[in-house]
């Protein structure tokens, strides 16, 4: 069981660390949204998992319990992290925030 | 285990600081948004992990709930009010 | 108030709202009690799950907070007025959403090995593309966004009533298999036929 929690732990911060050098690294608005909005959301679906895993490893119907809310948060995560995202892109686009494309790479 | 979920919360805290960079520096409005977005959602994570350490799991599961929603809120109502603003940008408008 | 409701909660998507039943219906559309039992079973639950405390006094409470709620906006959470439409899409749903975190694994590993690679900036190649999508219901465009938005690689930024998207792709591979296979899905899982 351990070993499972410590994998998925593993994987999320991977994920996490995935997003976070996108952000860094990537030359505009709309590509950077590309990690930020979603290797956050799997990184956080993974490590959630996780600790509600660790969480029932003594089973009891108060661990069930914070596990089932544990699990209301993956929902959540999953509705809004694609809706915030869709917000702010949105924004840009109204905005008329130019995309980046290959031809500008010289700049 | 508790060392596990230690250093996986220092970890974040430093992915914390790396997202903190685009936040403070970013060159418009919405990447500075994006810094933020990113995180809060590292934020919730973080606060579930510090509920395993201090073995108070039911307690931060609440504020890590109340932090998702109030963190998605947030960044919904900064873009909506950002996107009128056509002079705060760098960039000439397009079509 | 409830076209309103119905208004906020679409907004996020663009032109979207609005368009159920096109304005305020001419003559009341006969009452859907089913949806509204669903609705409040659904929040029933929800509130077992958050308060945690099984005594009289606050099963009662969210008895009545519950039923308020229903009472209110009850149409919101399942705009279906037939009562065989609901159990119909359950299973589809069901086989829908295993798929779908499939989908994000396989393209979140092509997002990391993008974001790893050295020469990041020769690999990636933004674009947007357009296309219509045959989605009728309100609920299947929705799902059908934020599935995009998920899968990496892609990010809706446009969605009109009629199905019109306007997809931000990171990568020629990413933006090729649109809308193919998902679109598919979900009109399997959400259309009726």
């Amino acid at each position: 069981m351990d070993i499972i929690v410590v994998f998925l732990i593993i994987c999320g911060l991977v994920f996490f660390t995935g997003g976070a050098v996108g952000i860094l690294r990537f030359p505009d608005f709309y590509t950077r949204l590309h990690p930020a909005g979603k290797m956050d959301t799997l990184g956080s679906f993974l490590m959630v998992l996780a600790v509600s895993l660790f969480n029932l490893r003594e089973f009891s119907w108060a661990a069930v319990l914070t596990s089932l809310k544990i699990l209301l948060i993956v929902l959540f995560i999953f509705i809004l992290n694609p809706t915030a995202t869709h917000a702010i892109v949105d924004a840009g686009f109204r905005a008329g925030m130019r995309p980046w494309t290959k031809k500008d790479k010289g700049k | 285990m508790v060392n596990v979920f230690l250093y996986a919360g220092l970890f974040l805290c430093l992915l914390m600081v790396a997202s903190l960079y685009r936040s403070v520096f970013g060159p418009t409005v919405l990447d500075r948004l994006i810094g933020v977005n990113a995180i809060g959602s590292k934020t919730v994570i973080l606060l579930l992990l510090i509920g395993l350490i201090y073995e108070r799991l039911d307690m931060f599961v609440d504020i890590a709930l109340a932090y998702a929603l109030l963190n998605f809120m947030a960044v919904l109502a900064a873009s909506r009010y950002f996107q009128k603003r056509k002079g705060l940008y760098e960039e000439p408008p397009y079509k | 108030m409830k076209e309103h409701l119905a208004e906020v909660k679409t907004l996020h998507l663009g032109n979207v709202s609005g368009s159920r039943s096109g304005g305020l219906p001419e003559h009341p559309a006969p009452r859907p009690i089913f949806s509204r039992i669903i609705t409040f079973i659904v929040l029933i639950g929800v509130w077992v799950i958050l308060s945690g405390k099984f005594d009289l006094f606050h099963l009662s409470l969210g008895l009545i907070s519950c039923a308020i709620v229903t009472i209110l906006s009850g149409d919101l959470l399942f705009p279906e007025t037939r009562t065989g439409g609901l159990f119909r899409h359950i299973l589809p749903v069901i086989n829908y959403v295993p798929w779908l975190l499939y989908q994000v694994v396989l393209a979140n590993l092509h997002i990391l090995y993008l974001v790893f690679h050295p020469r990041m900036m020769e690999l990636i190649d933004p674009q947007i593309i357009r296309f219509d999508s045959t989605l009728k219901k309100e609920i299947s465009l929705v799902t059908f966004a934020n599935s995009i938005t998920l899968t990496p690689g892609t990010i809706t930024m446009y969605v009109s009533v009629e199905g019109a998207f306007q997809v931000h792709a990171i990568d020629k591979a990413s933006a090729d298999p649109l809308p193919g296979e998902m679109e598919r899905r979900i009109a399997r899982a959400f259309e009726d036929e």
